[in-house]
């Protein structure tokens, strides 16, 4: 039977939500499954974890060591605690994507990244090509390091359970060559594009970032997050950190606009996990509609506002 | 100061990827290849660095078969002094080319490793973080900002909560982001000149590490194609099409 280690996202003392997801993973593995909140003062979040379907145990190392997570700092406390699991699982968020390597480096296992359905306790499939190909890859002997892609698992309730919750002590050397500066939350009022349910992109039809209002009003309007095309960045418009697509960030939003946004290769492996993608562009030819539910035909300039003014 | 980046050879990112219809893999004959584009950041990052006099030599290396020289010609053309080829033709994982970056790095005495934080091939981002973990030096990941101060260096990183500032004694890995640079485009005298830097061709022998049993592909799948869209004529039609999938 497997034994699945889940570890424990969190920040300010709030279990991240990621860590349900993970969970979720560990239940399609099958086996018994524990939380592992490493933490100044794991309590709070070693309760939240204990409440999570599914899981049995929580196992919390409480070291001053651990106020902010630096994954060199996790890394070898992880290592040690993984004795006797089958498999280590980590959310797939950058926390997940930063520390799961130096474990499974330290554990010397070739990782799986980005798991997205399980079809055995070690046969999984992941994404390769930003989702434009799908992988079913099988590991290798040895303790299955793993992160879990947030898109393609839905959350664990965390109501119900009530898992024991342990304290353990480890001792592996912990090294004091990264320290934590300082975290600056995204200014933006806006909902983080990676996060958020809806996203409007603009891309070079936009022509100006003068014109980038439109879409900045129309996001506003229905609570969304602001993307952009490669070429709406390459242009100067908006700032490269606002660019979706295969070498920008890659999105899972419920519901996705792409305003005057053609539809390259680059862009639509960013936006292809998203639930319903409208499209807005004056092109009838343009590709976007290839993978568009709904498309509109029509200038942006006034069908956008016209769109806002009846939502 | 010395700075090691690692560098591979992808398929371009505006080729639309085909799956092989017997599952092996995705087509890959007469596809252009280029530079992984985060790779291309980490190259530039680096030159800029030398640039503010805080690197003395850029070593590019890669690991791979015959083909990656062109992408070692391309990270000379950015301006590393020297390249490094690690010959290998079959399939190489994170954790083997980790174990070879890490030997290099060590055996060259850089003080820092840069890396893209991913290849848009396998999107694996894995093997930066493997080669700190193995040198059990520091690392910093997501990279949008990287300031090198003596022996230490302060990294700006784009995590999900915001924009994180961790400070790392040298030497250590850093992953860059898309944010952190953009790379110039490189112009037909420095690719003339790079034709005459030199390449060192070693084996993973050389660096003591064996291709060791991963993870096996078992099969590679095009993704569920989506249910074909409608088209509407009116901003009215399309928001009654919102409002019948529940969306507004």
């Amino acid at each position: 039977m497997s034994k699945i280690l889940v570890i424990a996202e969190h920040s300010d003392g709030k279990l991240n939500a990621g860590v349900a997801k993970a969970v979720a993973a560990a239940q399609k593995i099958g086996g018994e499954i524990a939380v592992a909140v490493l933490a100044t003062d794991g309590a709070a979040v070693a309760a939240q974890a204990a409440k999570l379907d599914g899981v049995a145990k929580v196992v919390v190392v409480n070291n001053a060591a651990n106020a902010y997570p630096i994954a060199a700092v996790l890394a070898p406390q992880i290592a040690e605690l993984a004795a006797g699991y089958t498999h280590v699982l980590f959310p797939g968020t950058t926390f997940g994507k930063d520390l799961a390597p130096r474990v499974a480096a330290k554990l010397n296992v070739q990782q799986v990244s980005d798991i997205m359905a399980v079809h055995a306790p070690n046969k999984f499939d992941r994404p390769i090509y930003a989702g434009n190909a799908i992988t079913t890859v099988e590991a290798a002997a040895g303790t299955v390091v793993a992160t879990v892609r947030q898109a393609s698992f839905n959350a664990v309730v965390g109501e119900g359970g009530s898992a024991a919750v342990e304290t353990v002590s480890v001792s592996a050397a912990l090294p004091s060559h990264t320290r934590f500066v300082k975290i600056e939350a995204q200014k933006s009022a806006r909902p983080d594009l990676q996060a958020a349910s809806r996203v409007v992109s603009g891309g070079r039809a936009l022509g100006s970032s003068e014109n980038f209002k439109v879409i900045y009003d129309f996001a506003d309007k229905i609570g969304a997050g602001v993307g952009a095309s490669r070429a709406a960045v390459d242009s100067g418009y908006v700032p490269n950190d606002m660019q979706v697509g295969q070498t920008g960030k890659i999105i899972a939003p419920e519901l996705y606009f792409a305003i005057g946004i053609s539809g390259a290769i680059q862009h639509l492996a960013g936006i292809k996990d998203a639930r319903t993608i409208v499209a807005i562009n004056k092109d009838p030819e343009a590709p976007i509609f290839e993978v568009a539910d709904i498309g509109l035909v029509g200038d942006l300039f006034t069908v956008v506002p016209e769109l806002q003014g009846k939502l | 100061m010395k700075v090691l980046v690692s560098v591979k050879r992808v398929v371009d990112y505006n080729v639309r990827i085909q799956v092989k219809s017997d599952g092996s893999g995705v087509v890959t004959d007469g596809v252009k290849f280029s530079m992984n584009p985060f790779d291309e950041i980490a190259m530039e990052e680096a030159v800029r660095l030398r640039e503010k006099g805080k690197v003395t030599e850029i070593v590019a290396v890669t690991i791979g078969g015959a083909k990656n020289e062109e992408t070692l010609r391309s990270a000379l053309a950015f301006g590393a002094d020297r390249a490094i080829h690690i010959k290998e033709e079959g399939e190489v994982q994170p954790l083997t080319a980790a174990k070879a970056f890490a030997a290099v790095l060590k055996k060259e005495g850089a003080q820092l490793f840069l890396c893209g934080k991913q290849a848009i091939d396998d999107d694996a981002n894995q093997t930066g973080q493997m080669v700190a973990s193995l040198l059990d030096i520091a690392q910093a990941t997501f990279a949008s900002k990287v300031e090198v101060d003596g022996a230490k260096a302060q990294i700006t990183r784009e995590i999900d909560a915001g924009l994180e500032t961790l400070e790392v004694d040298l030497p250590a890995v850093v992953s860059v982001d898309l944010r952190l640079n953009e790379p110039r485009y490189l112009k037909l005298p420095d690719i003339m000149k790079a034709k005459k830097k030199p390449i060192e061709t070693i084996g993973l022998g050389d660096v003591g590490v064996a291709i060791e049993a991963g993870s096996k592909t078992v099969k590679v799948s095009p993704p569920p194609a989506r249910a074909k869209g409608i088209m509407v004529k009116t901003v009215d039609e399309l928001v009654a099409a919102l409002k019948s999938k529940g969306l507004v």
